[in-house]
């Protein structure tokens, strides 16, 4: 009889979903990425993305010993960052620069901010422009994949990326399939379309980031004149869209700052890549866009129920 | 006695009261120029002369400098001292005075000449503030050679020239990794200071230019502070 009523706090009622489950679940969606970056670009990339993973769960492992806190590689997280930032380097990449990645992403940006939920932006995001800005020739380096149509292999040592190559070079389909230069995890459109539809379904992401995100690059490259399906499939928007802008701690809460962060994200995205000297410019306007959140949170604040807007002259 | 104190007056500036690292002044020159080891020690003999001989007349003329346009007549004093220096530089060491550029007659406004005239040459006498300008120019060089040589040996691979990595983290030499290597000194000088349960010495209000808006003011000093509004 005494044990049927129980007296607690709220929540009473509980989903069974824990940070651990999550990123299971981000790893289930980047699983086809995974296997059609082993098939597009071979063995090597299996090995890029066990070096990044086994170093970023090493480092936090020994970080948060330092630090004399309590250990959190059992949340997986660790493993979402290795796994993201490898998919974000082109194959051929030294195993040293993309470890030294991983230190940058685990050390530099999560745990020296607090760890997880305390970052200020994307750690797989950071540490690849850190990447890009210090080992700018092995960064951009783009080994064609297999099976890529003959007109892209002439220029496929230099830069091959479907940003730099010239109209015409690929079909939708090659895009579409991944039969095209560029990072191990960003070539093959389809995986990460299939991907983000598991993580919606799942409901691990909000839909909002990733069409809104897309839909304002669609846009933007229309009204530049290009073609925008092309634009989308290209590069790395798609995993930026669905991956990397819908990272919980570095993503607006409310639904309009969804929106707002977003639309900022395509924004800028289409303006780095139609005026700035680089082909891409997915990870820097995500990056810009994480350092902005604070702000549109404070813009967008929910009104409290039965709260009523004083009028425009009335004083405090 | 007296000898200690003098002494203590030079050594301050190297750890415990280090102008870059503890007290955080002449941030801009710090993070500008120590893409290499070599700049970074032009900058801090250059900035450490004109601190030693601003902070003599200084400290020679605080009685005949008005209160009211003493910083004026600061600046007047460095400037003199930063030309001097900076025709010098260009006569002997035209190389230094081509990477250092903007940033060796920027000296004029540094934070640091214009704070220690401020904080200790113009209320101590002369002695006492060569040695304290010494003492900071030193501490300044000190760090500013720290910052140089770790962001010249990962950024391109060697020091002062010299080759040493075979590879080159090319960041280390732009402002990101400028910013992330003086971080890492301060909580390197701040742990220094720090050990052996010895508690963060912290700015004394009068002439720290956060005074106006800072929680941690004490009370005296803001009385100091209203005071000087009043005239």
């Amino acid at each position: 009889m005494d044990n049927k009523l129980y007296v607690s706090s709220s929540p009473h009622i509980r989903s069974g979903n824990t940070t651990r489950r999550i990123m299971l679940d981000v790893i289930i969606a980047l699983l086809p990425t995974s296997v059609a970056a082993c098939v597009i670009f071979g063995f090597r990339s299996a090995v890029l993305i066990a070096v990044c993973v086994a170093t970023c769960v090493l480092l936090e492992f020994i970080s948060r010993k330092i630090m004399k806190r309590e250990s959190t590689i059992g949340d997986l997280s660790a493993v979402v960052t290795g796994l993201l930032l490898a998919l974000n380097l082109p194959v051929d990449v030294n195993p040293l620069i993309a470890m030294f990645g991983c230190l940058i992403a685990i050390v530099v940006v999560k745990q020296m901010f607090g760890g997880i939920g305390m970052n200020f932006v994307n750690p797989a995001l950071a540490a690849r422009i850190v990447l890009l800005v210090s080992f700018p020739s092995a960064m951009m380096h783009w080994v064609t994949a297999w099976g890529a149509p003959e007109a892209a292999k002439i220029d496929a040592t230099t830069s091959a990326t479907p940003l730099a190559a010239e109209a015409g070079t690929y079909s939708y389909i090659d895009l579409l399939i991944g039969r095209c230069g560029g990072s191990i995890g960003e070539v093959c459109a389809a995986a990460l379309i299939l991907g983000g539809i598991y993580l919606v379904i799942r409901r691990v992401i909000s839909p909002i980031i990733p069409c809104v995100y897309l839909a304002t690059a669609a846009l933007m490259s229309f009204a530049f004149g290009l073609d925008p399906l092309y634009q989308l499939l290209s590069g790395g928007l798609l995993l930026g869209a669905i991956f990397m802008a819908t990272d919980y701690t570095t993503s607006p809460v409310t639904n309009w700052g969804k929106v707002i962060y977003a639309v900022g994200c395509g924004l800028f995205t289409m303006l780095l890549r139609t005026y700035s000297n680089m082909p891409e410019g997915v990870s820097f306007s995500i990056l810009l866009m994480n350092i902005l959140v604070p702000l549109i949170e404070r813009m967008t604040v929910p009104r409290t129920l039965g709260y009523v807007k004083k009028a425009k002259g009335e004083k405090k | 006695m007296e000898k200690r104190g003098l002494l203590k007056e030079f050594t301050k500036g190297i750890i415990k009261e280090n102008p870059v690292l503890c007290l955080v002044l002449g941030t801009c020159p710090t993070l500008a120029v120590t893409t290499s080891a070599s700049n970074a020690i032009g900058m801090g003999v250059a900035a450490t002369a004109v601190l030693v001989c601003s902070n003599a007349v200084i400290s020679a003329l605080r009685k005949f400098i008005p209160d009211k346009v003493r910083i004026p007549a600061y600046i007047t004093i460095i400037a003199g001292f930063v030309t001097i220096v900076q025709m010098l530089v260009k006569a002997f060491a035209p190389a230094i005075n081509d990477s250092l550029g903007i940033y060796l007659p920027l000296i004029v406004v540094n934070c640091i000449i214009l704070g220690r005239a401020e904080m200790f040459a113009g209320k101590n006498p002369v002695i006492p503030s060569i040695l304290d300008g010494l003492g900071m120019g030193v501490g300044f060089t000190a760090a500013l050679l720290c910052m140089g040589i770790i962001r010249e040996l990962l950024g391109s691979g060697t020091v002062f020239g010299a080759q040493i990595l075979p590879f080159q983290i090319l960041i280390f030499i732009l402002p990101p990794g400028g910013f992330f290597v003086f971080g890492m000194l301060i909580l390197l000088a701040n742990k220094l200071n720090t050990r052996a349960g010895k508690a963060v010495k912290t700015t004394p209000c009068d002439g720290c230019p956060m005074a106006a808006n800072c929680s941690q003011k004490s009370e005296k000093c803001g009385e100091k502070e209203a005071a000087e509004n009043v005239d």
